[in-house]
């Protein structure tokens, strides 16, 4: 399959990441190492409104993209000119956000004669394990657990995945994000969830532990978040005391509880010894204790991104990209943007 | 002095070169909506059959709103990657300048109208002035009789029969709003044919030119397109303060 020698020359690799509301660009060198890694983050903007409104970012990444763009490559200290192959976000995400990366990366490709390669928004999460861990190689399992997705993917090689479980309703991220919207946390939920909970007692309240009959992958986090829901409303007619760190605390906890259970069933079931997280709620320290605890006990390696490369960014984008240039998975110039892309489709 | 020159702004895909006084090519689809798929591959097609250097061309004229948000976008994107990677300036047409350019120097008042949806209609009211200055040297100048807005098709038809002359009607709010311009306009009036009553790139270019040699071009960090509309959450978050202001007084 992989007909380009890599070992000849230096792969240098642009790739641009918008599929939500972050603007992205980053420089990397032969699928490992991170020359550059620019973000523009619109958080500020969609605090205001409760969460991401999808013209406004839209608006934003238009007027981000060159400035995120120039800077990637001004920090990677080398030109336009020593790129290799522009690599872009093509889906999933929103569909507005999405086609500014397209565009501009198509248009940049067109203009300098060089190659591009669209890359799954979620291939990128995964493949940000391979920037901190030089050895780890496919196969390995990976939990991708964001504010859009949640997903237990078996990699079977660069490139190669199955999905063997995702969830039936909110994504895990979400879940944080309505919970913290409730108890008056505000948006993002999760790291704010993360950061109250470490003064909560996760014991004080029994959420439900979500389980789909017949799917032992599958996640369901909508019957736990109204679990939640209905606890504070319970709470205020009853004109009870709502402690938020405990409830924030307990939530977590019944969220992180499911998560480990399936990743590490998953492991023991397909004889994976490698464990490797991934998304924005892969930064969430409850969730990496419960599950470096539960890995050690069962005898798996646990790997997982620093914050930086958990959350949207363009670096693992161009981990990603560089392994579809590999395999001369190249983008024409009709290459569209696909906000409902699943994982190993083209 | 090439222009490349770009149109995306509604169900158009338009793409054109041209050099001077010269349109070496224009490619013009009104068929789907799907611009992510079918400018860029109609933009190779030109370059290839004219055989252009890209780095030959001066700048690129983007028709830049109002319009389809998300068509502007594709657009405004794919301009600002091509300015970025050739060096280049871009030169943001405003979309309804270049709907009046497809019927240069006609007599009347132009109006172009682009369906905005909710009831509503991007518009303008233009005409060519002819300034005679030496017999070598006429030129014709737009002159703007109804600033660029997005208003009711009433509120438009009440605005040109204020001035009370012949209108030209340019653009996609022909075929949703003739009918009611047909009945209600007291003014005469003509639409546009086929090959002109759409947007096209070439347009775009003759402006973009124009343009140009008055300064109005910029680099291409700078360019985001001219939406005309604030987003909903926007104007419902202008609408709660306005509110709350009146019941405070």
């Amino acid at each position: 399959m992989k007909k380009i020698e890599k070992k000849e020359k230096d792969i240098l690799v642009l790739a641009i990441e918008s599929s939500c509301d972050e603007t992205a660009a980053s420089v990397v060198r032969n699928g490992r190492e991170i020359m550059s890694n620019a973000i523009s983050s619109q958080i500020a903007i969609h605090t205001k409104y409760g969460g991401v409104v999808p013209e406004i970012a839209s608006r934003k990444h238009i007027e981000n993209v060159n400035g995120v763009i120039e800077k990637a490559l001004k920090d990677a200290k080398i030109t336009l000119e020593d790129i290799d192959v522009i690599g872009v976000t093509y889906g999933p995400g929103l569909s507005g956000s999405l086609l500014v990366g397209v565009s501009e990366a198509k248009a940049i490709a067109f203009a300098t004669g060089k190659p591009l390669v669209g890359v799954h928004h979620i291939e990128g999460h995964i493949m940000a394990n391979f920037i901190e861990h030089p050895d780890l190689k496919p196969p390995f399992l990976s939990l991708v657990v964001s504010g859009g997705h949640t997903h237990l993917v078996k990699v079977v090689d660069y490139g190669k995945y199955e999905i063997i479980g995702k969830t039936r309703d909110d994504a895990a991220g979400e879940a944080f994000d309505k919970v913290a919207r409730a108890i008056g946390l505000g948006y993002p939920g999760g790291p704010k969830i993360d950061k109250i909970s470490k003064s909560g007692d996760a014991k004080a309240i029994e959420f439900p532990r979500a389980h789909v009959s017949g799917a032992p992958y599958d996640f369901s986090f909508s019957g736990l978040k109204s679990a939640v829901l209905n606890y504070i409303n319970s709470a205020k007619m009853k004109e009870e005391e709502i402690v938020v760190a405990d409830v924030a605390a307990s939530f977590q906890k019944a969220v992180t509880d499911v998560l480990v259970d399936k990743a590490i069933n998953a492991c023991n079931e397909f004889g994976f010894k490698t464990l490797a997280i991934a998304g924005g709620v892969a930064s969430n320290s409850g969730l990496k204790k419960a599950m470096r605890k539960a890995c050690k006990s069962n005898n798996v390696e646990f790997v997982f991104p620093s914050p930086i490369y958990c959350t949207d960014n363009a670096a693992m984008i161009g981990v990603a990209a560089y392994h579809e240039y590999l395999n001369e998975n190249f983008a024409g110039w009709n290459l569209n943007a696909v906000p409902a892309l699943k994982l190993g489709e083209r | 002095m090439r222009i490349l020159a770009l149109e995306s702004s509604g169900l158009v895909a338009s793409v054109a070169i041209i050099e001077d006084d010269n349109l070496l090519a224009e490619y013009s689809t009104n068929v789907e909506m799907k611009h992510s798929e079918t400018l860029l591959p109609m933009l190779e097609e030109i370059v290839k059959v004219t055989k252009l250097d890209l780095n030959s061309i001066e700048a690129i004229a983007l028709s830049n709103g109002p319009g389809s948000f998300t068509g502007l976008r594709i657009g405004s994107a794919t301009a600002k990657g091509m300015g970025f990677a050739l060096g280049k300036p871009i030169i943001p047409v405003p979309t309804l300048e270049g709907l009046v350019y497809n019927c240069y120097g006609g007599s009347g008042i132009m109006c172009p109208i682009m369906d905005a949806r909710r009831s509503e209609v991007y518009t303008a009211l233009y005409q060519f002035v002819i300034k005679k200055g030496t017999k070598k040297d006429i030129c014709c100048k737009l002159r703007v009789l109804l600033e660029p807005q997005a208003i009711g098709i009433m509120d438009l038809i009440a605005e040109i029969d204020k001035l009370g002359k012949h209108v030209t009607f340019i653009g996609d709010g022909i075929p949703v709003y003739k009918d009611i311009i047909k009945e209600k306009l007291k003014s005469p009036a003509s639409f546009a044919k086929a090959n002109q009553n759409r947007q096209r790139a070439a347009s775009i270019a003759v402006r973009g030119l124009e343009l140009y040699h008055e300064g109005k071009y910029i680099d291409s960090d700078d360019e985001k397109p001219e939406y005309f509309r604030k987003t909903q959450p926007e104007r419902e978050a202008e609408e709660k303060e306005k509110a709350e202001n009146i019941e405070k007084k």
